[in-house]
């Protein structure tokens, strides 16, 4: 017993203190991408040819990025030659919409939060089931550490339960597989309704680098009405609680 | 036709083995020690498939490689050589070659087959199950869907009371198209499908990668890179070693241990974090080196933090492992022998909990990298205890390794750049010991020198089949804590 209480005082507290104050990031994370402002050559195309997502891509409107699909590798940073691309140390990625994924110059992706009705319920409880789908188990490992003393989730009334009869929602990763789909789709029928889907991980969201494959059916998106998605291949947990706690209305730095 | 793990084979001057003496030599060898790493179908003349089968020797780091003419039927090596089951029923699934004899011909990934597109894809999970009959006995049926965030798997236990009579294990769920995806390659994506082909195994199944192209070329990582590579695969291995302590810990109801291991964990992949901004080292291990170098601060920051780490796993696992109460959960829990562990191709931790000497990093070192640069740790109980064990004294183990290699850096370039083009009718093996075990890509290039097949074997494709015998016997309740001790990828097995 003795020995178990001197562990203890050795191990310390753990706790981080986010939402008040956000801990430091590696300085060579790569979270938000940035769009510069400005035309590209003629016909340069350098950074769309060596996406390995096919997050990149231009239009009427210009240049864009789909950080849905984007794995946040950042080949096209390296490969723009007008420097118009590059990644910033923001772990701010989640969105409320599909939509709001594509990037252009001077847009950064928003977090909504639930209506009214599904707010008043699940702001102080929210128990989510979460389904993987094809995901690699990086993206579930950083759901899974949201649960750790570090982040303490249960202290947001936050929690993952076994059953999706005890849950107000799925978190879905992967980009779900051919193989996954049925017990997806009879999972979220078993949450009982107002509930909620997340789609963790650029798989999840499009399909990610699987997006062409076709044992995979394009991630949650086609297959479930998705209420908050969370890029990143996978995520950082701080990205992922993030979106979480902004989707139940929570203030966060 | 022998040659060594580093070495390029020329296809070409390989010559077909008749299918009988094939099965022999196969047989043969098994007799005498070697270990079969893969058995897969090459494409041959006039749209056929030949079966090829690569052997490896522990002792000397020797590989064997043989090959058949096109075949659709062949007598199964299963009966005699049961490490091969799971091969044969994949080459069944993916190519329609019969293995004449195999004692049970099920679906592995429940894809059908695309070779005979006149049979229709099961449903995933639908088969036959081995059954258990007679009065009490009853079945227990588990997942897709776990409780929990984990990836989903089916599981059926066949059940005297509390006794599991007999455990089947059914993947398969996970499929995602990875080495159908791969053929044609390399390009943009091929390194990307490497980091997610197992995404807790980023950097084993990197550098597996990195020694197939390497070995293709000719070409190896500067020192300094495949050093920072190496380093990164042991705090890949102590993230998960700790996170599989923890996890122990967590299924006997120890909770000091599960708490502190969960943080720990986070600890080792934000050292990762360090070396190139990605907790699971997305984007730092490439064909040729790596992508991040490290320059004294990191150098400093890193040797700070693994350190620290390192002092608070093994004050984590040292009260766990004189706990009378954890002990007694975990003493002859799960017991596999030797001579089971052999017979299956076990590999990793698992095996040397069972007192089997196979280590990836002893038999087979990567290109550039020093021989034997690590003591490997055997157990011989088989039991949770033993595989816990073996984890907790690998961790000393990479720790002492990281230290030694941050403080010993070699100067010069991470990188070297490999030539676009890949030489023709060639064959190459990367072998590395990833945290789970032996991971092994097999790589084979048509007259184009683009990828006619590339193998992946994640070490849990031979593991889930240990995991499925070492419940035998067992409480069904301590299935959590036997499934934590072999803790295998269902992504790395579906692919």
């Amino acid at each position: 017993m003795l020995n178990i209480l001197l562990e203890r005082l050795r191990q310390g507290h753990r706790t981080i203190a986010f939402p008040a104050s956000l801990p430091p990031l590696p300085p060579r994370y790569r979270g938000l991408p940035i769009l510069s402002a400005g035309p590209c050559a003629p016909g340069c195309g350098s950074c769309a040819g060596v996406c390995p997502s096919r997050a990149l891509g231009a239009d009427a409107d210009g240049l864009y990025l789909d950080l849905g699909r984007c794995i946040l590798c950042g080949a096209c940073a390296g490969a723009c030659p007008g420097g118009r691309v590059s990644f910033s140390g923001d772990h701010r990625l989640a969105s409320s919409t599909r939509e709001g994924l594509i990037l252009r110059p001077g847009t950064r992706p928003t977090v909504t939060p639930l209506e009214p009705a599904r707010q008043k319920l699940f702001a102080r409880s929210l128990r989510l089931r979460q389904i993987s789908a094809g995901g690699c188990n990086a993206c579930e490992a950083d759901i899974n550490v949201l649960t750790t003393i570090v982040f303490d989730l249960g202290r947001f009334g936050i929690d993952f339960v076994a059953s999706p009869r005890h849950a107000d929602g799925v978190v879905v990763t992967g980009p779900v597989t051919r193989n996954m789909l049925s017990a997806v789709g009879d999972t979220f029928d078993a949450v009982p309704d107002p509930r909620v889907a997340i789609a963790v991980g650029a798989c999840a969201i499009s399909g990610g680098l699987f997006a062409d494959s076709p044992e995979t059916t394009g991630g949650a998106t086609p297959h479930l009405p998705v209420d908050l998605f969370v890029p990143g291949c996978p995520p950082h947990p701080l990205t992922i609680l993030d979106g979480l706690l902004r989707l139940i209305g929570l203030k966060t730095p | 036709m022998e040659f060594a793990a580093t070495e390029r084979l020329d296809l070409t001057t390989v010559p077909v083995t008749p299918v009988d003496a094939f099965r022999c030599r196969v047989l043969d060898r098994v007799a005498e020690g070697w270990r079969v790493l893969a058995l897969f179908t090459l494409p041959g003349d006039a749209g056929g498939r030949e079966l090829c089968c690569l052997m490896g020797r522990d002792h000397d780091g020797q590989l064997s490689f043989l090959r058949t003419a096109p075949l659709t039927a062949y007598p199964s090596l299963t009966p005699e050589c049961p490490q091969c089951h799971l091969f044969e029923r994949e080459i069944y699934e993916q190519w329609g070659i019969m293995p004449t004899g195999h004692p049970w011909l099920k679906p592995v990934r429940f894809t059908g087959c695309p070779a005979r597109p006149d049979t229709p894809r099961p449903a995933p999970g639908v088969t036959e199950y081995f059954q258990v009959r007679g009065e009490q006995v009853h079945e227990v049926a588990v997942g897709p869907v776990h409780a929990g965030i984990i990836e989903p798997g089916h599981f059926r236990f066949q059940c005297f009371g509390e006794e599991v009579i007999h455990l089947e294990i059914g993947l398969g769920f996970q499929h995602r198209g990875i080495e159908a995806a791969l053929a044609g390659g390399p390009d943009r994506r091929t390194v990307h499908f490497m980091e997610t082909a197992a995404g807790d195994t980023t950097i084993g199944h990197c550098l597996a990668h990195a020694a197939v192209l390497e070995t293709l070329t000719g070409l190896t990582a500067p020192a300094r890179g495949r050093a920072i590579g190496r380093i990164a695969l042991e705090l890949e291995r102590l993230a998960n070693h700790t996170g599989d302590i923890g996890a122990l810990a967590g299924d006997v109801g120890y909770l000091p241990t599960m708490s502190f291991c969960g943080r720990i964990r986070g600890d080792f992949l934000n050292c990762t974090g360090v070396v190139c901004g990605n907790r699971f080292g997305r984007g730092l291990v490439r064909p040729g080196g790596t992508a991040w170098d490290l320059g004294q601060p990191e150098i400093e920051e890193l040797s700070r933090r693994v350190a620290d780490a390192g002092r608070a796993v093994l004050g984590a696992a040292a009260i766990l492992f004189i706990s009378s109460t954890a002990l007694a959960r975990f003493e002859g829990t799960g017991r596999l022998c030797a001579e089971t562990a052999r017979d299956i191709g076990l590999v990793g931790p698992p095996a040397r909990a069972c007192g089997l000497p196979r280590d990836a990093r002893h038999s087979f070192p990567l290109p550039g990298a020093g021989a034997k640069d690590i003591p490997m740790q055997l157990n011989d109980s088989g039991d949770v205890q033993a595989r816990g064990l073996v984890r907790r004294l690998e961790v000393e183990a990479s720790l002492d390794f990281i230290a030694g290699a941050l403080a010993d850096l070699p100067a010069g370039p991470v990188r070297a750049a490999l030539p676009d083009a890949l030489p023709p009718h060639s064959l190459a093996v990367g072998l590395v010991e990833g945290w789970r075990g032996e991971i092994r890509h097999v790589a084979a290039t048509d007259a184009d020198g683009k990828f006619a097949a590339y193998k992946i074997i994640d070490p849990s494709f031979h593991n889930w089949f240990g995991l499925a015998l070492a419940l035998r016997g067992q409480q069904v309740s301590d299935f959590p804590l036997c499934n934590k001790s072999f803790n295998l990828s269902y992504c790395g097995h579906d692919l």
